[in-house]
């Protein structure tokens, strides 16, 4: 039964994947098999982030999708330079680089930005946003007087759109609503005029009404500074219109990665589907709710422990607990990400099962979005 | 204008006749208004809204920050203190328990505790704030079940075992306390809270807002399940409109501490009225279905310290006249809609906009305003974003009728205000 299971064996592990995020731009920054491991004391470690690679491109925008505990903030953190790799190594314009090593960091911080999720508590209230802005200028671009700093303050705050900008500048944070705050935030991060600009939930605090406005925001910022751009969210939805790549996380690893239109649309992995299932749908009316496949029964873990809960276990796949195609071989062996085109793969045995309709689109032809 | 103190129950003055007893909302509210004294002036927070919520529904109130969706909740069950005030209104609550209808906004302090919880309930935002850190799980719902229904402690001890089987939590759990447990799980025991002395009507702010996806879908169908079997009402606010269309018997939508529009699920979706309606129909992405084009609500909302004259939404509407600013705010019957309980706050009836078939892209029939679109990834976009139908993607809102019978206001005519 066993080798008869496993049909997406035929499949080659991921090893020269192409990303789609390529074709925009040259590769500016590089994840090279990162992990991060926590020690939780009593000789516990848990593995918040497992080998986890992808490039990020000039000009383009590549979102990592998850749901909280996936590992995905932990991601950032690490090519913020915030957060040290336990093994790995992070490449920056072809160089191999140690973010968070002392000399290094600033330069490295001139390269590399973060914006967090929290437009509420990553402004010090204390201070005005000309000083948020302000500083960042003199600190990475110690040349600039104090004319061309007001300058360049006055014309990031255009950037942003927020106008007029002396009064924004000479407000604080307590005066500004959400999305001004988190425009803020965006403008701080630019003024150290950064390569690559790595978004941590930029949207989720805020307004339905106004994400896709600092969406629409965000995706000027990256054409007018031809900024790489990581888009970190748990939000699928969002990721199809604006990212160009798509991965998604579970339990600290990538488990399918692809072009936006083809992971949202024709999800591989038996929780990408989960998660491309769980997001609401409007056009289905009714007072109910569709059914999640799959999820029968399931029901009471919630997804956050038993992301955390099964992730110092090695062994196996980590969404064998969840997944409703699971086979023998899902618990003893740890699926590695298989091809299933040019530039898109999932780490699943059971692919032949739970996406038939995908394979069969692989030898059919590669392109899902034509 | 009320206050606690002077309180009277005026379920004598309330008399309705029998037969149709059965079919009268569970809670009724009327013109309310609340205002939030400041040094610098009363801020109108809600403005003369009425709704009803009827037995066993479920109601979405959608609206953004500041909209003035929870003050709303909060002022019909007199959970606001100062400096907010209740400047008027009344809100009738006709519970199957209850000898006859009460307008709890003049209930005495008594009264309301005996209505609170066992009539109707919340389940708050933030369950990390809401619950008592130093309690466990067993205490905080036993604490609940004492004091309002007056068992004894034994007896609420299986009670409390009994809910948490119900929001599906294993019964280990009751000797957890809060920081022990994850998001989804204090969410899960508040809703236990709340239905822990099974109330009738049960109103919900944003109870999923902060859990991922997977989880707010996990715990949305549990609370489906649940109305199912217990029957109770629920008005759930969320800013989330997507989520509200699926979830939602019917939906009102907020602005400005102002009601917009309300009509079934199925009208808002699919034969919106207000312009403010449906430009939140076109402000989220959707995952299912062809790519649409997306447009955000570019602007802020009103100063609702001095609001501006007419309608709250017309300085962010395309559509706006400066007829606009002469009505008066106030639910009429959608004219075009043959359901009477359909209503919208606009009065006129304007042509559907090209954006909503399908996205025709390079239609010239907008108006002159810029709208920032969202076509972010160039890459497949354009053929996706026509629907295969080449239709609407509402399918097929009746926009043809609309447009013949009332005079019709065209966009981006000379006369915009503002």
């Amino acid at each position: 039964m066993n080798s008869q299971a496993i049909g997406a064996g035929q499949l080659q592990p991921a090893h020269d994947l192409q990303s789609v995020a390529a074709s925009r731009g040259e590769l500016v920054l590089r994840a090279d098999e990162l992990s991060k491991d926590f020690k939780l004391g009593r000789g516990q470690i848990l593995h918040a982030v497992r080998d986890v690679s992808f490039g990020l491109y000039k000009s383009a925008v590549v979102a990592l999708v998850g749901e909280s505990g996936s590992g995905k903030s932990t991601v950032a953190r690490m090519l913020a330079g915030q957060e040290s790799v336990s093994s790995g190594k992070i490449w920056l314009n072809g160089e191999a680089v140690q973010p968070s090593r002392g000399g290094e960091f600033r330069r490295y911080k001139s390269e590399v930005q973060l914006v967090f999720q929290d437009p509420f508590s990553s402004l010090n209230p204390a201070h005005t946003v000309r000083y948020d802005i302000e500083r960042p200028l003199r600190l990475h671009h110690h040349s600039l007087s104090r004319e061309q700093v007001r300058e360049a303050a006055v014309d990031l705050m255009q950037q942003v759109r927020l106008t007029p900008p002396e009064k924004f500048l000479a407000s604080y944070p307590h005066e500004l609503s959400g999305g001004q705050r988190q425009r803020v935030s965006f403008a701080r991060a630019l003024a150290a005029q950064p390569r690559v600009l790595l978004a941590d939930e930029p949207v989720s605090m805020l307004d339905v009404s106004i994400r896709l406005e600092m969406l629409s925001l965000l995706d000027d910022l990256r054409t007018s500074f031809s900024l790489a751009m990581l888009y970190i969210t748990h939000d699928i939805a969002s990721a199809r219109y604006f990212a160009d790549e798509v991965l998604v996380m579970y339990a600290g690893q990538i488990v399918e990665r692809g072009a936006a239109e083809d992971v949202t649309q024709q999800p591989a992995h038996p929780y990408t589907q989960l998660l491309v299932s769980s997001a609401p749908d409007p056009d289905n009316l009714g007072g109910g709710l569709r059914e999640l496949p799959g999820e029968s029964g399931a029901g009471t873990g919630s997804a956050t422990e038993i992301a955390g809960r099964n992730a110092p276990v090695v062994i196996g796949c980590p969404f064998s607990d969840r997944c409703p195609f699971v086979a023998d071989k899902c618990r003893a062996e740890n699926p590695p990400l298989l091809q299933l085109s040019a530039s898109r793969a999932a780490a699943c045995w059971r692919l032949d099962v739970a996406a038939p309709a995908v394979l069969a689109g692989r030898e059919g032809g590669d392109d899902l979005t034509n | 204008m009320r206050t606690d103190s002077g309180g009277y129950v005026s379920g004598t003055t309330l008399t309705g006749d029998g037969g149709a007893a059965a079919r009268e909302p569970a809670l009724s509210i009327r013109d309310l208004s609340v205002v939030y004294r400041t040094v610098n002036g009363d801020v109108r927070a809600v403005a003369d809204v009425t709704l009803d919520l009827h037995a066993g529904e479920v109601l979405g109130l959608v609206g953004e920050s500041g909209s003035g969706k929870s003050t709303l909740a909060y002022g019909a069950t007199r959970l606001l203190r100062a400096p907010a005030l209740i400047t008027g209104g009344s809100v009738i609550y006709r519970g199957r328990r209850m000898s006859g209808p009460v307008d709890i906004l003049g209930l005495t302090p008594d009264q309301l505790a005996s209505l609170r919880w066992r009539e109707i309930a919340i389940v708050f935002q933030s369950a990390m704030n809401a619950l008592n850190p130093v309690l466990s799980v067993s205490d905080q719902l036993t604490d609940v079940i004492r004091r309002h229904l007056r068992t004894p402690r034994p007896e609420a001890v299986q009670r409390a075992g009994k809910l948490l089987d119900l929001v599906g939590i294993p019964r280990a759990r009751l000797r957890s306390f809060p920081h022990e447990l994850s998001g989804g799980m204090r969410q899960r025991v508040m809703i236990a809270m709340a239905l822990a002395t099974d109330p009738e009507v049960v109103i919900m702010d944003e109870p999923t807002t902060a859990l991922d996806v997977v989880v707010q879908r996990e715990i949305l169908g549990q609370i489906m399940e649940l109305r199912d079997t217990l029957g109770f009402s629920i008005l759930f606010i969320t800013h989330d409109l997507s989520l509200l269309l699926e979830i939602a018997d019917r939906v009102a939508v907020m602005y400005g501490g102002q009601m917009m529009e309300v009509g079934s699920a199925e009208q808002i979706h699919h034969e919106p009225s207000h312009p403010y309606t449906k430009r939140l129909l076109r402000a989220f992405p959707s995952l299912h279905g062809p790519r649409k084009r997306l447009a955000g609500i570019p602007g802020t909302p009103p100063d609702l310290l001095s609001p501006p004259p007419g309608c709250p939404f017309l300085e962010r509407c395309l559509d706006g006249t400066e007829k606009c600013k002469e009505i008066e705010v106030r639910l009429l019957p959608v004219r075009t809609s043959a359901d009477p309980r359909h209503q919208t706050a606009c009065p006129f009836i304007l042509p559907d906009q090209p954006d909503d078939e399908g996205g025709t892209p390079g239609d010239g029939a907008r108006p002159a305003v810029a709208v920032p679109t969202v076509d972010l990834s160039s890459a497949g976009l354009s053929s996706a974003s026509v629907s295969p139908d080449g239709g609407s993607p509402d399918g097929g809102s009746p926009d043809g009728p609309a447009a013949e019978s009332v005079a019709v206001i065209q966009p981006g005519s000379e006369e915009r205000a503002q």
